[in-house]
């Protein structure tokens, strides 16, 4: 069933709330919902909410051979699928617009930007490869799932750990992780995503992680994805509101500070995680 | 009026009395060796709540799904313009139809002419689990309007069903304490639907947070979290 779109007085509140800068969950325009991470007792599954928003990030890895075309690389998928658990709007089957414009930013903020080192992942040449998968669950839908769901990928990649492998001729032997400490990724940076939402009326100003009504009633989005050190990876802009080159650029200097503040939390939250898993070495 | 006994689906329910009544969450049940008697079954998990003479019988539960009853009334926004009436979304598994004369003062002539995305606060007028709910926005005996009727303005939060009941039991404090820092107006759907209207948009968030944060889904606020939250609102 098509959501029915939002009842006129919702539409007519909104407006008039955001020209006086107030926000309905008491933000102000450009502010983010703090985000909340709870670690699984597993190495690389992540619980990633913001406000109601929850998704489930889960990476694993597995031994392949690798595409002839690139015998030194290892493979990295996203599977992303909206159900209609996240909300009642999305259909099981056919993929809803909301659906492929995330799955298609996940693949460019994670795997475009090169964020893991693919030739890391390479075990024999030609023969092995890793193979990481990371499956994302929507779990609720309150509104920017995309940015809870690039947070989600990214961190949960960041947490996990593959066993150590050993080649000796032409075997490879895999050492579980009780004989050896498995590894982390090759991560060369973290992309953070951060989504703008413009409305049609020139008053309101742009909001920075828009709620599930506010998505619904904007005119337009923006989402930039971007790493601590200031590197823009991806710049998207859907919807069609005209904008200044100074008010964009003021935008992603407000992208950048809530980007390095991100990214002292997320390693913050790895850190305090990796210290309950301190193994005791005999 | 309460006995807090936790009671689970398909458990069976001391409920007897010569005029029984079975609210929500109840069912009456043959029994298989004697098809005279009969027992009652909880159909869903929850506290088994009587009224005080041991007549009324149902299960309190919170849930966030509505799923239509008589006489409830309800916060609709109108989907559709269908021939002689419209179609309502009320937050169920399907549209209630509303029919254009059952108004206050509707005529053949004079009906009321409302806009796709309207808001309305009606009563359920027909539930049954084969049949699309249907709505009336007047009492079929008096044909007064009785409050219900198109929402004009304000704005609808949404939350948990059990929120819902709270706020129509007259001795919850939110409404009450809301009421004694500025005027409010307020239409409470059992859908999980609640329309407020307030002068201020100000005044209109800070409810929506109030509602939120007392909300035993969500935050579970008591009196005193409310009253400090109310105080850095700035209403």
């Amino acid at each position: 069933m098509r959501p029915p779109s939002p009842s006129i007085p919702e539409k007519e509140f909104l407006n008039t709330a955001l020209k006086q800068q107030l926000r309905i969950d008491g933000r102000s325009p450009l502010e983010m919902r703090t985000p909340k991470l709870v670690f699984g007792p597993e190495l690389g599954w992540v619980d990633c909410s913001m406000g109601k928003t929850r998704v489930i990030a889960y990476v694993e890895g597995k031994m392949v051979k690798p595409t002839p075309e690139r015998p030194y690389e290892g493979v990295i998928t996203i599977n992303s699928e909206l159900s209609p658990m996240a909300s009642s709007e999305y259909e099981p089957g056919r993929p809803s617009e909301e659906e492929v414009t995330i799955t298609r930013m996940l693949d460019k903020v994670i795997k475009r930007s090169d964020a893991v080192d693919k030739e890391s992942l390479c075990i024999l040449a030609g023969q092995r490869v890793w193979h990481i998968r990371l499956t994302l669950h929507f779990l609720a839908d309150a509104g920017n799932m995309l940015d809870c769901a690039c947070l989600a990928g990214i961190v949960a990649l960041r947490h996990f750990r593959r066993p150590e492998v050993e080649v000796i001729g032409d075997d490879e032997v895999i050492h579980s992780p009780l004989e050896r400490a498995p590894m982390p990724l090759a991560i060369h940076h973290s992309p953070f995503c951060f989504t703008f939402a413009f409305f049609a009326d020139p008053e309101t100003p742009p909001i920075l992680d828009p709620s599930q009504l506010e998505q619904r009633l904007s005119a337009g989005t923006m989402s930039i994805a971007l790493n601590a050190q200031k590197e823009i990876c991806v710049l998207q802009k859907l919807g069609g509101v005209p904008q200044d080159t100074e008010e964009i650029l003021r935008l992603v200097k407000v992208a950048v500070t809530q980007a390095k503040g991100l990214s002292i939390f997320v390693d913050a939250q790895l850190m305090a995680d990796w210290s309950t898993r301190k193994v005791e070495v005999r | 009026m309460s006995s807090s006994e936790l009671v689970f689906p398909g458990q069976s329910v001391p409920a007897k009395h010569v005029n029984l009544k079975l609210g929500p969450g109840l069912q009456q049940q043959a029994s298989y060796s004697d098809p005279s008697e009969s027992t009652v079954v909880a159909t869903k998990a929850g506290l088994l709540q009587h009224s005080a003479n041991r007549s009324k019988w149902w299960v309190d539960s919170n849930s966030r799904r509505y799923v239509p009853a008589p006489q409830e009334s309800v916060v609709g926004a109108v989907t559709q313009r269908q021939g002689e009436g419209y179609r309502v979304d009320i937050g169920g598994a399907h549209q209630a139809s509303l029919d254009a004369l059952a108004f206050e003062g509707a005529t053949k002539r004079n009906k009321p002419n409302l806009k796709v995305g309207s808001l309305v606060y009606a009563r359920v007028s027909l539930a049954h689990k084969d049949m699309e709910p249907e709505l009336e926005c007047f009492d079929a005996q008096t044909r007064k309007s009785e409050g219900y009727g198109e929402l004009k303005g304000g704005f609808i939060i949404r939350c948990s069903l059990k929120m819902c009941r709270n706020l129509l039991d007259p001795k919850h404090f939110l409404l009450p304490l809301l009421g004694s820092k500025f005027p409010l107006e307020s239409a409470i759907g059992m859908n999980g639907r609640v329309w407020i209207s307030a002068k201020e948009p100000r005044q209109i968030i800070a409810i929506a947070r109030c509602i939120e944060a007392t909300d035993p889904d969500g935050g579970g606020m008591d009196a005193e979290g409310v009253k400090a939250l109310l105080d850095t609102l700035e209403v």
